[in-house]
């Protein structure tokens, strides 16, 4: 299928039902999943790039790209307002304990997306080395990991799609990982 | 007169005699050594003397040499004449186990910051620095990196072959 036939397709619905009455509708359905229809669809970054990732995000944001196709325009140069940290580059371990500080200022719910080789395990060049974090999730937990060197933007798009997903599925933690053990088997 | 390196060198050897050593020109650069308690002395004079005026410190960093047994740690300073773009190079050797040279934050303040990173990333003491602690690595860092018994890469991996990297 078409990607973006995939995208309308896992987009067009709303949580809700609508039923229809003489006077005009009425919105029924369960709160959570209207709830969790609406954050997916109004996700704010925090501008945050450590190295040459935040390139890729940046191109992401701006005309060609455009991630605010898909709710993500309004890029926050503060925590207190963001929704979503997009961990752009490698992590030194002079700025894991930044990033911690920034993830908790962030209010919840919160979510991250690695991307990169550098944020998903350290990176292909630095991966040994005597300042780098190896891997973003030692310090924050993530949600989407993106691989490339850099990811090119529609991957990024494609990480911000998933984090939708992710989203207006609703389950914790513990059942995405029971699930994706069930579909395995 | 236009300044050139045997100029530089005719005064350097006036001025100091034998302390100064070495002397060599390659890629047409003055380069030459001193002993490391006279790193100042040599300096202050490229820095006051009228014709030579290396008024400008392009550079400061160390090397580590294991095998140089006795004097593993070279100071390397850079500078600039500003007026004629001239440069010269010059180092001073320490021992790995009391490497303490004197601060040049005296006579240049853009020593402070790479003094720092010397520190860092060798362990070399400035002697008379206002304010030597890291700059780049974090502060409970226990050891110099850029020291060569710290090993570059993890040793056991083999999915990186040196063929594939060119070397």
């Amino acid at each position: 299928m078409d990607v973006r036939e995939q995208i309308k397709e896992s987009n067009k619905d709303f949580a809700g039902q609508i039923i229809e009455t003489p006077t005009g509708g009425i919105i029924s359905g369960t709160f959570d999943d209207i709830v969790n229809w609406a954050r997916s669809n109004s996700l704010w970054p925090l501008t945050f790039a450590t190295s040459c990732c935040g390139i890729e995000m940046m191109s992401t944001a701006s005309a060609k790209y455009d991630f605010s196709r898909f709710g993500f325009e309004v890029a926050r140069a503060t925590p207190r307002q963001a929704d979503v940290i997009i961990i752009a580059g490698t992590i030194v371990n002079k700025m894991a304990p930044v990033l911690k500080r920034l993830y908790d200022q962030m209010p919840d719910p919160k979510y991250v997306i690695a991307m990169g080789a550098c944020a998903i395990s350290g990176g292909p060049f630095f991966y040994n080395t005597y300042s780098v974090v190896k891997g973003a999730d030692h310090v924050i937990p993530v949600d989407v990991y993106i691989p490339g060197c850099p990811p090119r933007p529609e991957a990024l798009l494609h990480s911000l799609i998933a984090l939708q997903e992710k989203i207006k599925l609703g389950w914790t933690r513990a059942q995405i990982r029971e699930n994706s053990l069930a579909s395995k088997v | 007169m236009a300044l050139t390196n045997d100029i530089i060198q005719q005064k350097l050897q006036e001025k100091f005699g034998d302390a100064v050593t070495n002397f060599s020109q390659p890629y047409g650069m003055l380069t030459f050594e001193a002993p490391k308690e006279m790193n100042l002395k040599v300096m202050q004079f490229l820095y006051d003397d009228d014709q030579l005026a290396f008024r400008f410190l392009t550079d400061l960093c160390a090397v580590h040499f294991p095998d140089n047994k006795g004097n593993e740690l070279a100071v390397v300073y850079h500078l600039h004449n500003l007026v004629e773009n001239v440069r010269i190079r010059f180092r001073v050797f320490t021992s790995i186990d009391q490497p303490d040279v004197f601060t040049a934050t005296q006579l240049f303040s853009s020593a402070n910051w790479q003094e720092r990173e010397t520190y860092d990333f060798y362990g070399v003491n400035f002697v008379g620095h206002p304010n030597l602690k890291r700059i780049l690595n974090v502060d409970e860092m226990d050891y110099f990196p850029m020291r060569k018994e710290f090993p570059l890469e993890d040793q056991v991996r083999i999915d990186k072959d040196d063929e594939m990297f060119g070397r």
